[in-house]
Order: C-alpha cells, then structure tokens, then sequence
C-alpha cells in the first residue's frame, strides 16, 4: 500500500502507509505498548488475546488491541488514556495474581516481570487462583512449569504456526483452559523435538531452558552460524564464564531466527571432558588394530602426550617420509566440510602444493558427488540454482530421496509454511516423514527406483504435451533425443518397478509440470546411489522440460548436508577441480593457479574417497592428513575402510576428540571447534556467512588455519597468514564467484550470496534466469536408463538396507553424542523397522535382532516405526557401537564415484 | 590383519547416556494402535474426513462410546491428517465430549439438571442435591447449561431425554426406565407445520419467484430495508444493511445459520423451528439466494435433538424437492459451548476449531467461514423473510408501543404463572409483558427485578419495569434486549445468589482466549462467593472486562453484577 494515511497518535499526528498495526507504529516512533501475547519476531501473527496492549480510540464503544489494529485515515488513538491505562494495568495484575511470585518465577527476568515492572504493576488484589500443574521436567533439554503460565499462546503459534511441529495446544476452556503437548503427555514422550521454538517465545519462562540463567550473569553474547547442517541458521552464543550456557536464534535469511534441537541444544560438545586439549603421540609397541581396550576419555592408554613441536615433526616427518619413498602419490588428504571456507582452502593448498597431490577429497563424496557431476554436465553450475527460502512463491513443491524435518530442519518448516498457505505438496521417497501428513502426494516407492518413477512422471509430461516448447526452443539442447527416449517408460510399464500406480504418476504429472512455479528439492536418497548420477539427470531434465527453472518459486535444490559442503567444495576440497569448479586437467587454469600460488600442480586430478581406500589397499597411499573426518565411521563397507587407515605408514588426524579414525593415527593434533573460530561458512543457499569465536579452544588445543599452516611450513610452503581474512581475501583474488565480497562486508553485513560480482552486489539468489554458464549458454538434456541398484536382495539377503542419519545426531555422532541433550534424546542404536516386519520376525521393540550383510553383522535393538516400508529397514549411522556401514556397500556411482549407502541387501534375524 | 572382520570393532563409542537404559523403540509420539485404528476407520466409514468435519466425528466417537478414548483420538488425528494437539484441544473444549484414557471404564449414566438462572429460580440446585443422594452408585449428576427450555423449569437431562418440570421421582423412573431399557415418552409434544399445510398457505412463493429470477434482488432487499428488519439473535444489526455488505465482497460466499440459542432464558428459535420449520427454512434459502452463497450450514445446538429430528426430515423434503437450488445444506451439531453464540466462535466451530472468537475487524460479513464473506443470521431472522416480503414492509412496522413499531418475540421464564414464548408488540415493557401476557407474578412472589436480556443483558428492578423493550432503549441503564429472553424475579429470590449463579454462567463458558474474560470472571466469582464483596474490586474489574474483552461474552459478563450494584446495593452486604 502507498496511499498515505494520517492519525493520531497520543497527541501526534502520524502519517503511514496503513499496512502497519498501531503497535508497530507506536514502536517506530518510540513508544513500545505493554504487550505479552504479541511478538514482533518474523512469522508470528498477532493474536490480540492478552489485552496487554489495549489503546483507546476517540468514537469506539470498546478499547482495541494495538497489536492488531491497524489506523485508519483520521482516527485518534491514546495509548496512555486512563482508560487504556487501567486496562493494560488490569490485565497484568489478572496475570500476576496467578503467578509465582517473582523471585520464586523460573524466570525473573521475564519479559512479563519486564512489563509488570514498567507498569509499577507487581502486586495484585486478587486471590491466586487455585491450580495444581505438577511441574514437567521430563525432557533434557525444557521444563514446563504452568504455574507461569500466562495462556498467551505464543508457544502454539511458535509450534504451529512457525516451526510446524504440532505438539503444543491450547486444552480445556476458560480458566481451566491449558498448553498440553499432544493428548496432554509428558514432553518427553510426547511427539516434541525438541526445537525450541517456544522456549525462544515464551513470555513468561513456564517453557524454559533447563540451562536458563539470569540475563545479569551471562557476559557476552557472540553472532555467529549453527555448526551443524547446510541451512546455515544464524544464532547467537550466550557465554559466561567462557562457557557456552545457551543459543538463541538470530535473523538470518535461511532461518528467521528459528533453530532446531542440535543448534538450540547441541552446542556444549564442545565442553565435554573429552576434548583433546594437548597433542598426543602413539606409544612405541601399540599396534593400530589394538583398539579394543581405547577409551577416548583416556587415550593414555595407546598415546603419550607431547608438545606442539614435537607432535608437529613427528607429522611432517611422517608424511615427508612417505613423499620422498613414494613419491606425492604416497600421500592424501581428507578435508572437513565442518570448517570454515578458509581452512579448507588453506587444506587443499598444501596438498597440493605442499604433498603436490590432488589427492584431496571430504565427505562430499559421500553425499552429493553425483547431484554436483550431473548438475555440471547439464547446467554447468553444482550448486543450487534457488534458494530453499524459494518455496515460499511455489505452487508446487517436490522433495524427493529427502527427509527434511530430520536432516534439514529449519528448512523443513518453510516447506510446511508453504504447504499451510496452499502450495502443494509432492513427496518421493520410500520412508513416510513428518511432512507427509501436509503433502498432497507421497509416492512411496520402492527403494531404489528413482530413474523409472522420474522418467514415468517426464513421459506423462511428454506425452501429454504438458512440455513448455518455448523454454525447451529457448534455453536447451538435445531434447529430441529425451524424448524418444522416454517412449519406452509410461507409468503403466514402470508401475511394477515403482509399486505407485500410474493414475498417481499421472496426476503428479500434470500438477507439477502446469503449475505457474514449481521447484525441486533432493537429497541423499537420490544421489547416494550407484545411479546418482542418473537420478539427479532426471530431475534436471524434468526441471527443464517444463520451465521450472530460474523463474521464483522454479529450479533445482539438491539440498546440502555438512554447514560447509558447499564451501569446501567451491574452494576446491576435491580433487578433480582448482577453486570455483575449475578443472584441474585444464593446463591453462592450472597455469594460472601455479602462477598465483607459486608452485607446480600435478596435471592430473586425484583420487576420491572411496578410490582412496582401494589405493592404501593397493599398497600406493601411505600417509595421510586428515582434518575433521571420519572415515572410519563414515566410509561405505568401513571395515575395509579401517583396515586401510591401519595399513597407513603416517596418518595424521587433526580433530576436536579421539574419533574413530584417530584411533589409528600416528599423531593427534588437537583443534578447534566451531564455536572458537573465527571464518566464514557457505550454506546450502550458497550464502556465505560470518562466524564468530564464541569462546577459545580448550587447553593447548588449537585453531585449524594455524595447524594448517604449521604442516605447510614444513613443506617449506612459508606462508604467514595470521588472520582467516587474509586467506578469505586471497581467495576473492581466484575465485570470481565470491569476487565482489570482503572481509568487511562479511562482518557488517553478516551474510552475502554468492555469485556476487561487486562491493555493492547484494549476490545473486536466482540462477539461470537468462542462460546457463555452459559452453553453449544452453541447459543439456541428459536421458538415464534403467540401473538396478548394485546388490538387489535374493534368498540369503532378503530385506533391503537403507542407512541416513537421525534428527539429533550429526553425521557420525562424534559432536552430538558428546553434546548432553542431544545423547539424552537419542542414546543408543536401533534398527527401525516396521510393526509388521517385527511380527514376521516376532521380535519385540527394544528386542536384539542381528542383521547381516555380505561385509559384516551388527547386534542391534529394534524400534518400531511405521514410516517404513515391508520389506525394507533403516539404520542410522552415527552409532559407533553398531556402525550402519559395517554392512553397506562401496559399490560406486561412475560418475560422482559416490557410494550406494542408501541401499544394500540384508538379512536380519532375531537374537535368541 | 588378515582380515575384515577385526575392524568391527572400534574405540569405545561415545555417549553416556546410553546407560541410563531410556533408549527410543518407539517412533516419536504416541502411535496409532490398528484395534482403534480400524474401530475409528469402521465407525468413519464413508464420512467427510477434511478439517471441518472434526466436530461432526468426535460426536461420532462420543456417540458410540460415550465417552473419546485416547487412542480413538490418536487413530482420528492420523485419519483426519491432522495433529494429535488439534484433535486434542478441540476434543477437551466442548462440553459434551469427554475425553478418557485408553483403559477407562464404560462411562456412567449421567444426569445434568439445569443450572441456569431460570431453572435455579425453580429449584434446581435442590433437585441436584436430592438426586445426588439419591441415584443409584452408577449414575452421575451433574449440572449441565441452559437447556432451552426456561418455561419448563427445572430441566433435567438424560442423555437426549429431556424431562421438564422435573421432579426427583420423575427422573428416578426416568433412571430405571433407562436401565431397563425402557425409554421415556418424549416429554415434548409440539406438532410441526407440515410441508403441504405450508406450501398450500402461500409458502416458499416468494423463494420460488427470486429463484426465476434474480433481478428481484434488489426489491427485496429494499422491500426488508424499508421495514426496518434487524437480526433477532441479540445484536440487531440492520438486516438488509448485512445482506448488502455480503454482496460487496466477491465470492464465493457462504451462509451460517446460527441455531445454538443458548443465551439463558431463550427458547423462542426452537419454538420457531419446531413448529414452522418451513417457514424459517423458505427465510434462509431467501438469505442464500440474496447472497448467492455456495453452501449453508445451520449450527445447531446439541440441546435440541427433537429439532435436529424437525430439520433434518425438513431439509431432506427440501432437497427432494430442489428448492436449495443446488445448495448444500450442511448441519452441524454443537458440542456443548454457550460461546457459539458469537457469531465469530461459531464459525471457527464450523471450521471444526475450538470455538474461540476472532477479532474484528474484519468482520465475517466480509471474512467469514473458511475466509469468505458470510451471511450469518439467527433463527427467528430467517423467519420472518417471507412474511415480511409477502405482506409487505408496512405490515412488519404495525402494531408496536411506547414509540416503537412492529412486535417483538419475548421468551418469559422465572416468577410468573404463564411462562414462555409471546409474541408482542414491540416496545412493550415488563410490567405490561407480565400482566398481559405472563398471567402476573406467581402466587407468593412479590415482582423485585427482571432481568431483560437473558443472563448477559443486565438486571434491573421492578421501579424501572415501564421502560420499552427495544433495541436501544436499555442500554443507557447499562442493560440490552439482546434475545428478548425475560427473566423475573421475585422478593423470594437471594439477589446475591443470582448474581453469583449469572457469574458462574460465564466463567463456565468463558472460552478461556482473553485475559479479562478467562481470568476475570474466575476473580469475580471468586470475589462473589465469598461473603463479602469488595465492590471497588468488582467495579474496576467489571470496568476493565467490559472495555478490554475480545467478544460480547466477556463484555456482557458483568453487566448482570453491575446491575446489582448500582440497583440492588443493600442486597450486596
């Protein structure tokens, strides 16, 4: 609205544009109205029930809330009258009269003792009302105290309306009227998870953290980004006594101050009494396969401690040993998609210009090595060409092989914003989620059956001319050749591949491809496949066949994992490119680059993840530098994996605790976590943003870039950075993607997309809206044929293996299962399958089954989850005690060279 | 290192709270059981399972069982795709669901007398108290709300019998007969005008020749505007100004037919659909078709089962006959909830929500059910549409006293020897409207006070009883017309026991959303029950509920007190 309206406000006349609440208004010019049921926080609608923010307006029989009303040209409005005074006054001394009193209050500090105070306004005249709430306190992480409630329903608009989770209502009526979760249950074994939301608004503190401290004790509070997954929420850490106590959600654009239970409650791994705090040294006589007995509470038993020279010689010494008897080929490195952009750019700088090796590579190769390869091949850009934040202008939503309320949270609740608001739903994955109940389709098909149900859906569209001709003249190239293609795939032959019948195919069909917008959102369940590759064309071409690309609400969001991956892959953490996806065959850009770094780089591209393996097994690899990973834990078919590093002559593990595969190191090198480093991170949005050091790392524990730096020097690389924005600023120097951002722009405007051309470019959040950067500025259509999965179940291997991650639990668990709540939540390992299965197996919940591949067997108590199909199971990976791949498969995609970790053959018997 | 199978193993895995042995086997939550998954996918067989018909199934559930069982409400939550919290909170906030743990015992047979303001002046908290000792161990008493059947008083409920007039021995037998599985003859006898007798008088004319032709829109609203026909359901908005402010919204539109009488004191809407229920059907399709609305729904309290039986054959003949024009008419059952009254909480509990009133504006002529404008009228609205169209705007504006014009339909309960509902010239007072039409005060009671608009529109005393009945005429006593529902009262009467009876009313009904109503009339009536009152306290809480309340419930909540104050101060120490 422009039209200009003008009122008045007590006694001033105000002019506005009437989109505005009074409320609003007043704020703006300086007055903030008593309120207690209103939030100003994006995404929470007033609600009017308090009465706090009553005003008086000239010519109304009744007073109105502020928070919801807006003024109308000439209207005269007093928010101090006596009448309206009496009324705010009148509410709060209702409210305290019901209350604990304030120094008995879960929270004193409240924002309703706030406005209580500042309406002199502490005491009542009435009689406490009597009630009996038993306080909650079954959850780890929340307490749930009634008695301070005030039943300004903030909390189930927080749970229903922000986050979408549905657990928090509004019971009973009248003054017996009461927040319940679900049917009334214990938060705890309620369907709650724990995202915090209502504790963030609660009023009152009646929902508050159990780590809750008064406001006067905390000392600083530091802006920086959630460590764990790719959505890249902005918080802020609340430190006292250089400890982490609490997290609040910040404003960021991929969050909106929302977080989920790992960033709101997930952050004291860095406190455990585990953290690595000196360097550690492996004792004379301890043979590497000699774990059993290695406690990471105590690794004195198998490690001497040492100081940082010494540790750091022993390193170089061993890796330079390899290099001179082996020549680079005899060395690798795994970098971490955990840190920050600088770190991993200085990484995979000194291997290869230190190892003088692209042997560099990092869990990218486990996650989404097959969307990035399709992407360049067909649109010549890996990353996405949206933001998620897009599905707000969708019409329609696909999210298949993703299960976003699990693994991208915050993400998730725009897409259940979305759904709310009228944007359909299209689900694709063989596992029920939480989103499935606001979808309008969930194809459950059968596991590992992507390429027939995605051809299907485009020979529908095909056949039907339901194509936009236009965009396909305009904008692509070999369509011809897709479409006869997809002759031989109507949703009547695949339908017994699929299992989803071809009327659905159809009408998902027709929705997706006649919608004004529509947009696609994967994950792991369609690129960790040995057809990853082929599955991610699919969706390319479906997204192109139909026009749903670089339009809002339209394109392709393969959805990223680690808070960095996208980072450390545009800085090259991988070893077939230079920064910014050049590729490292390309003599003329590597002669650029070895102009830039001063050095030689080896022409050819290096080995990956899983080749890695097979080449220490091979007898060629024989020392290694791993920063921040795990592969022991997180290698498809690990125990072949473990046996690799235990081969390894060096292996040098830098990282925050004794994991898995530091357990086989030569040296240890203690680093520094997340929260104690200053750098900058890129989300899956591709938005690079600042993160701050909260606290320092503890002991002699020490930031990354220096350790790095330490290592290079002793390949005589003599670099002297001494602050991450000088690496960040050489990188802008090579990589014309982030060119146009600084480090001081980073720091003042908390975030900026890339590509970003220019210091005033804000980055551009849209791709493709004119061409694509191929060589012909044309998208290419690439058809797939039918591959089945690598190891398809038969009479000995019945079931089918799936494998993914949990809400709580990071990756391999080796932060979150330190992090207090997040262990509390989910202790221990269980296989999940369905009620049905566990009959056939006439197992009980909580009752051992042993499941077995061709590569191992895990023991491991079941849980009974309806999600999940007959025939089918899923483990999670992050249990060390039953490491979900032991049994998967390594078998590889051709052209991500991605694992099939989401599918293997299994048999699974009960424990007798 | 020969082989694989050594690298099982790994360091000792972290994580401690493993020991605690309170791992999840469960998916999150409460799951659905497949016994009430399947008794809830039988029962629902073939039902509407979108969100608004939630009510309509929880009375299903409640029907069946007599009582909701946890589990049948986890298996209606995954069927209905919504949360287990919306089910829940709708389910706890209607009365006349009761929601139970799984294992609960069958629910007992429960007796609820009336406790309105009518049927307490007529014993009914006697009643409760001889049946409470008396009644078998298996038989709960209990007090319900207004029942709509003030003239009748005391009102007691069993299950969908209704016996008036009630005595402890009368629903004894009615109690036996119930374990014996005898059910009582229906206390009511009222004799529906049949469609024939209806259409043969001239009905649904009028509708029929809109119906041909639709450029007669604007004559009939004119025709209602001239007579100066307002809404009868308590706030007496001008009614063709609403049928005009629909319009002005473009559709589709919706119409909402408020049938949940239930102001204390009021039984003129069931008078009016029990024994004319064409007429008020031929009102409301007249209204739908003025508005063109898409669907009616007809929000009808649970109270009135006999009603429902009325309606439900009428509107069958109605569709069988093609005179919805297409229209769907949907009914809906109330659960037990004084504020659906409001139009607003009556829409959200159309929606299938707990009903709670929305804040205006917008108002729902504009943003109405499911977000559409919306006509919503009472009853005794929609029934005078034909007459007034056929006999013309003057005809409505005859007759009328003390400066008003037309009549007005009076439901008189309490003190008096003929209570009920009368229809009267409008602008009659209440002493005329006892003695002429109410057949005087009862023998032994001495006229004190009257209340003029059921519980919520005040109290005033006998000196002020020749003042008009209308709309507008009360209000500067602090007192409205509201349902035209007239209670009086005699020198028999413990003036603070009703003020304390009227308060409890609306705490019971207050829908809990907004401070001053939710926590102000429980302050209140706790203020009241004591013996003493701090009338300062009472004052500056009224002032407040009256001012800061979302709806009319928590505005009118104290007018009654107020009225006591001011009138009856000497009654109060």
């Amino acid at each position: 609205m422009s039209e200009t309206i003008s009122f008045t406000l007590n006694g001033e006349q105000i002019h506005t544009d009437g989109s505005q609440s009074i409320w609003e208004i007043a704020k703006d010019a300086g007055t903030t109205i008593p309120h207690l049921c209103y939030s100003d926080r994006s995404g929470f609608r007033a609600d009017g029930n308090c009465r706090a923010c009553m005003v008086e307006i000239e010519g109304e029989r009744v007073l109105a809330p502020s928070c919801m009303r807006k003024p109308t040209d000439g209207m005269v409005v007093n928010s101090a009258s006596e009448r309206a005074t009496k009324a705010q006054k009148m509410v709060i001394e209702l409210l305290v009269s019901d209350q604990p009193a304030q120094e008995e209050s879960p929270d004193p500090d409240s924002h309703f003792w706030d406005i209580a105070t500042s309406l002199e306004q502490t005491t009542s005249r009435f009689n406490k009302r009597t009630s009996n709430y038993a306080a909650d306190i079954s959850h780890p992480a929340m307490a749930v105290d009634l008695e301070a409630c005030i039943n300004c329903d903030l909390c189930v608009r927080a749970c229903r309306e922000v986050q979408v989770n549905d657990v928090i209502g509004m019971a009973g009526r009248g003054a017996d009227a009461k927040i319940i979760f679900d049917f009334d249950d214990d938060m705890e074994s309620s369907s709650c998870v724990a995202c915090g939301e209502c504790v963030q608004a609660c009023p009152t503190g009646a929902l508050l953290e159990k780590s809750w401290m008064s406001a006067s004790k905390i000392d600083r509070k530091v802006d920086s980004i959630c460590p764990f997954c790719g959505v890249g929420c902005q918080l802020t850490y609340n430190v006292a006594n250089d400890k982490i106590i609490s997290v609040d959600g910040r404003d960021g654009p991929a969050n909106e101050e929302r977080l989920c239970v790992k960033g709101r409650f997930g952050f004291d791994y860095i406190h455990n009494v585990e953290r690595l705090t000196k360097p550690l040294i492996r004792k004379d006589g301890i043979a590497k396969s000699d774990i059993s007995d290695l406690d990471p509470a105590n690794p004195l038993t198998h490690f001497r401690e040492a100081t940082w020279d010494e540790a750091l010689e022993v390193a170089a010494n061993g890796l330079k040993k390899v290099k001179a008897e082996k020549g680079p080929h005899g060395l690798a490195g795994f970098g971490s998609a955990k840190g920050s952009n600088e770190e991993a750019y200085l990484f995979q700088k000194l291997i290869r210009t230190g190892f003088e090796t692209n042997n560099v590579d990092h869990c990218t190769r486990l996650c989404h090595a097959s969307s990035v390869a399709a992407l360049l091949e067909t649109v010549g850009s890996g990353a996405v060409s949206a933001p998620f934040n897009e599905a707000e202008n969708a019409d329609v939503i696909i999210i298949i092989g993703a299960n976003p309320a699990v693994n991208h949270p915050v993400a998730a609740t725009f897409f259940k914003n979305a759904a709310k608001k009228g944007t359909k739903l299209i689900i694709i994955d063989p596992r029920k989620q939480n989103l499935t109940r606001h979808a309008t389709y969930h194809l459950q098909e059968k596991p590992g059956s992507d390429v027939a149900l995605l051809n299907s859906i485009m020979h529908v569209i095909a056949e039907e001319n339901l194509t936009n001709l236009a965009y396909i003249e305009n904008s692509t190239e070999d369509y011809e050749a897709l479409k006869e293609h997809l002759k031989g795939f109507s949703p009547e032959a695949m339908a017994p591949k699929t299992g989803i019948d071809p009327t659905t195919i159809k009408e998902v069909a027709r929705l997706f491809a006649t919608a004004n917008a529509s947009i696609i959102f994967w994950g792991m369940g369609i690129s960790q496949h040995v057809h990853g590759t082929d599955n991610s064309r699919c969706l390319i071409s479906l997204a192109m066949m139909t026009g749903q690309i670089g339009r809002p609400g339209t394109g392709l969001h393969p959805l990223r994992g680690q808070n960095n991956v996208q980072g450390a892959s545009d800085v090259a953490l991988i070893p077939m490119f230079l920064p910014d996806y050049q590729s490292v065959e390309d003599p003329e850009i590597r002669a650029k680059f070895e102009e830039f770094w001063g050095a030689t780089i080896d022409p050819n591209k290096g080995l990956t993840v899983v080749e890695i393996t097979e080449d220490i097994h091979e007898g060629n690899i024989r020392g290694m530098y791993i920063m921040g990973e795990n592969p022991a834990m997180s290698d498809p078919n690990v125990t072949h994996a473990r046996e690799a590093l235990c081969m390894l002559d060096t292996l040098v593990v830098q990282d925050l605790f004794l994991t898995e595969t530091a357990a086989y190191a030569d040296v240890v090198l203690p680093a520094s976590a997340w929260p104690e480093k200053d750098g900058t991170v890129t989300n899956t949005n591709r938005q690079v943003q600042m993160g701050r050091a909260a606290v320092a790392p503890p002991g002699d524990a020490k930031q990354d870039l220096w350790i790095i730096q330490e290592i290079a020097n002793r390949f005589e690389l003599n670099w002297s950075y001494t602050h991450p924005s000088e690496v960040f600023t050489e990188m802008t120097k090579v990589m014309s993607s982030i060119e146009g951002m600084t480090w001081e722009r980073l720091e003042q405007e908390n975030v900026i997309t890339y590509p970003c051309k220019s210091q005033d470019d804000k980055g551009q959040a849209l791709l493709f809206t004119d061409s694509f950067p191929t060589a012909s500025g044309r998208g290419k259509f690439v058809p797939a044929e039918l591959i089945s999965p690598d190891e398809v179940p038969d009479k000995d291997y019945p079931i089918i293996l799936t494998t993914g991650r949990l809400l709580e639990h990071w990756h391999t668990g080796s932060m979150t299962r330190r992090a207090t709540v997040l262990d509390a939540v989910e202790s221990e390992p269980t296989v999940q399958m369905s009620p049905a299965m566990m009959e056939d197996l006439q197992v009980s919940s909580g009752e051992f089954v042993n499941v077995q591949s061709r590569r191992g067997m895990l023991r491991i108590k079941v849980r009974a989850d309806g999600a999940i199909q007959q025939g089918m199971i899923f483990i999670p990976f992050c249990f060390a005690e039953a490491a979900a791949n032991i049994l998967t498969n390594d078998a590889l995609d051709p052209f991500g060279k991605i694992a099939e970790v989401k599918y293997c053959a299994v048999q699974v018997e009960k424990v007798l | 290192m020969t082989s694989s199978t050594s690298f099982i193993q790994t360091p000792k895995a972290p994580g401690k709270a493993r020991k605690s042995g309170k791992g999840r086997f469960h998916a999150r939550g409460r799951q659905v059981e497949p016994s009430a998954r399947s008794a809830v996918d039988g029962l629902l067989d073939g039902r509407g399972l979108e969100r608004d018909q939630l009510i309509e199934n929880l009375h299903i559930l409640q029907d069946k069982f007599g009582q909701l069982q946890k589990n049948h409400l986890a298996a209606l939550a995954d069927l209905m795709r919504l949360s287990q919290a919306e089910v829940y909170e709708v389910a706890t906030f209607y009365h006349n669901f009761s929601v139970v743990e799984d294992d609960a015992p069958a629910p007992p047979i429960t007796v609820k007398v009336c406790d309105s303001l009518s049927c307490c002046l007529a014993g009914s908290e006697a009643l409760t108290s001889a049946l409470k000792k008396r009644a078998s161990s298996g038989v709960k008493v209990t007090h319900g709300a207004c029942m709509g059947r003030c003239d009748t008083a005391p009102v007691v409920r069993i299950g969908d019998t209704y016996i008036e007039h009630a005595t402890v021995e009368q629903t004894l037998t009615v109690l036996d007969g119930r374990e014996t599985g005898e059910l009582p003859p229906s206390t009511i006898s009222t004799t529906a005008l049949p469609f024939d007798e209806y259409c043969n008088s001239g009905g649904f004319s009028y509708l029929k020749r809109l119906q041909e032709n639709t450029d007669l829109i604007p004559e009939f609203i004119g025709k209602l505007k001239d007579s100066g026909h307002r809404g009868l359901g308590g706030a007496g908005f001008p009614h063709a100004m609403k049928i005009t402010s629909v319009r002005s919204v473009p559709g589709p539109r919706y119409m909402a037919v408020n049938a949940d009488e239930s102001e204390p004191g009021t039984f003129k809407d069931r008078y009016y659909m029990n024994s004319n229920p064409f007429q008020f059907l031929e009102g409301m399709l007249i209204g739908a078709e003025l508005v063109d609305a898409e669907e009616i729904f007809i929000f009808l309290r649970d109270e009135y089962p006999d009603t429902a039986a009325i309606l439900r054959d009428a509107i069958s003949t109605i569709e069988k006959t093609g005179l919805n024009n297409g229209r769907r008419i949907s009914m809906r059952r109330g659960a037990g909830a004084y504020i659906c009254g409001e139009e607003s909480a009556m829409l959200e509990s159309l929606e299938g929500k707990r009903a709670i009133p929305r804040q205006k504006p917008p108002f729902p002529a504009h943003v109405g059910l499911f977000g559409k404008p919306t006509l919503i009228n009472n009853i005794e609205t929609l029934y005078w549409l034909p007459e007034i169209l056929e006999k013309g705007a003057d005809w409505y504006k005859t007759d009328g006293r003390n400066g008003s014009t037309g009549f007005r339909t009076f439901s008189l309960s309490g003190h008096v020897n003929s209570p009920g509902v009368y229809l009267t010239p409008a602008g009659i007072t209440a002493s005329e409207l006892i003695n002429e039409f109410g057949g005087g005060m009862k023998e032994g009671h001495q006229f004190k006070a009257y209340l003029p608009g059921g519980a919520s529109g005040g109290i005033l005393p006998a000196n002020m009883a020749d003042i008009p009945l209308d709309f507008g005429s009360l209000e500067k006593h602090g007192c409205f017309i509201g349902s035209a529902a007239v209670i009086v009262l005699s020198d028999q009467d413990d003036f603070k026991e009703v003020g304390r009876n009227l308060m409890r009313f609306f705490e019971d009904e207050s829908c809990g959303q907004c401070t001053p109503c939710r926590s102000g009339t429980e302050k209140a009536v706790t203020i009241m029950n004591g013996d003493h009152w701090d009338l300062d306290l009472l004052q500056d809480l009224s002032d407040v509920m009256q001012d800061a309340s979302i709806c009319g419930l928590g505005q009118a909540a104290p007018n009654g007190l107020l009225g006591l104050m001011k009138y009856f101060p000497e009654e109060l120490t």
